[in-house]
């Protein structure tokens, strides 16, 4: 990995129209400004990292669903124990 | 064509219903060819891989409980699934099914896009702040039905 030094106000260039500038300095905080072109995608890894936990947590979900308007019954209990191939007839 | 999926076993499906997601899904970015089919449940959906029979998403689409979802991703991401108008857009939420499914909760924020003409798909991450990973279904829907 390239590191660099830099401080407040300093830019590194990223190919040739991808600008990283150091805003500001707090603490163990750092504001990076990034100027890039639209079609490049700039998330922040926490991002990317909670959506693929979700999406594993989701792929784990039982292969059976709740009736949906059983969802709103106040204290009934939904009516998902059946498999998915066995038809509710709510 | 036949395929084996997590929801109904066995099970046929229509060429039509196929969709290649040419950069997978995130954490499944090696999974690329899925059917998409309505669940027993409407208004949910099941994207099947059909790679792997036991890997299948439940989606719903997001405007079932918030009205007001906008899809707001960069452009490319419309452009890799050569999206040129919304009418060939469908937009929907993978839903995560707890013991407790009054406790399902879809992810806003990670919208997953599919050309309804050209049957292709892709994970997007939304650029709007307002949606998150994890949004109630029940409580929110409960919420704009006062």
């Amino acid at each position: 990995m390239l590191v660099l030094a830099r401080r407040i106000n300093e830019r590194i260039i990223i190919g040739d129209n991808i600008y990283v500038s150091v805003v500001d300095i707090k603490g163990d905080q750092v504001k990076l400004g990034i100027d890039a072109p639209a079609q490049i995608k700039v998330y922040r890894q926490e991002v990317y990292d909670a959506i693929q936990e979700e999406n594993r947590k989701a792929a784990r979900s039982q292969g059976t669903l709740p009736a949906f308007d059983s969802l709103f019954e106040k204290g009934g209990k939904d009516r998902a124990d059946s498999p998915e191939t066995e038809k509710h007839n709510t | 064509m036949r395929i084996r999926s997590k929801p109904f076993g066995e099970i046929d499906i229509d060429e039509r219903q196929r969709i290649f997601f040419p950069f997978g899904i995130l954490g499944f970015e090696h999974l690329k060819e899925y059917a998409l089919m309505d669940a027993s449940q409407p208004p949910f959906f099941w994207l099947q891989s059909l790679d792997v029979p036991d890997i299948a998403f439940i989606l719903i689409d997001p405007h079932v409980f918030r009205p007001d979802y906008e899809v707001k991703v960069v452009p490319s991401d419309l452009s890799d699934i050569a999206v040129q108008s919304n009418d060939e857009l469908i937009v929907f939420s993978i839903v995560t099914v707890p013991d407790d499914h009054r406790l399902m909760t879809a992810n806003l924020q990670g919208p997953v896009l599919i050309n309804r003409d050209k049957r292709l798909g892709r994970q997007s991450i939304s650029l709007d702040p307002r949606w998150q990973v994890r949004h109630f279904i029940v409580e929110e829907l409960a919420s704009i039905k006062g």
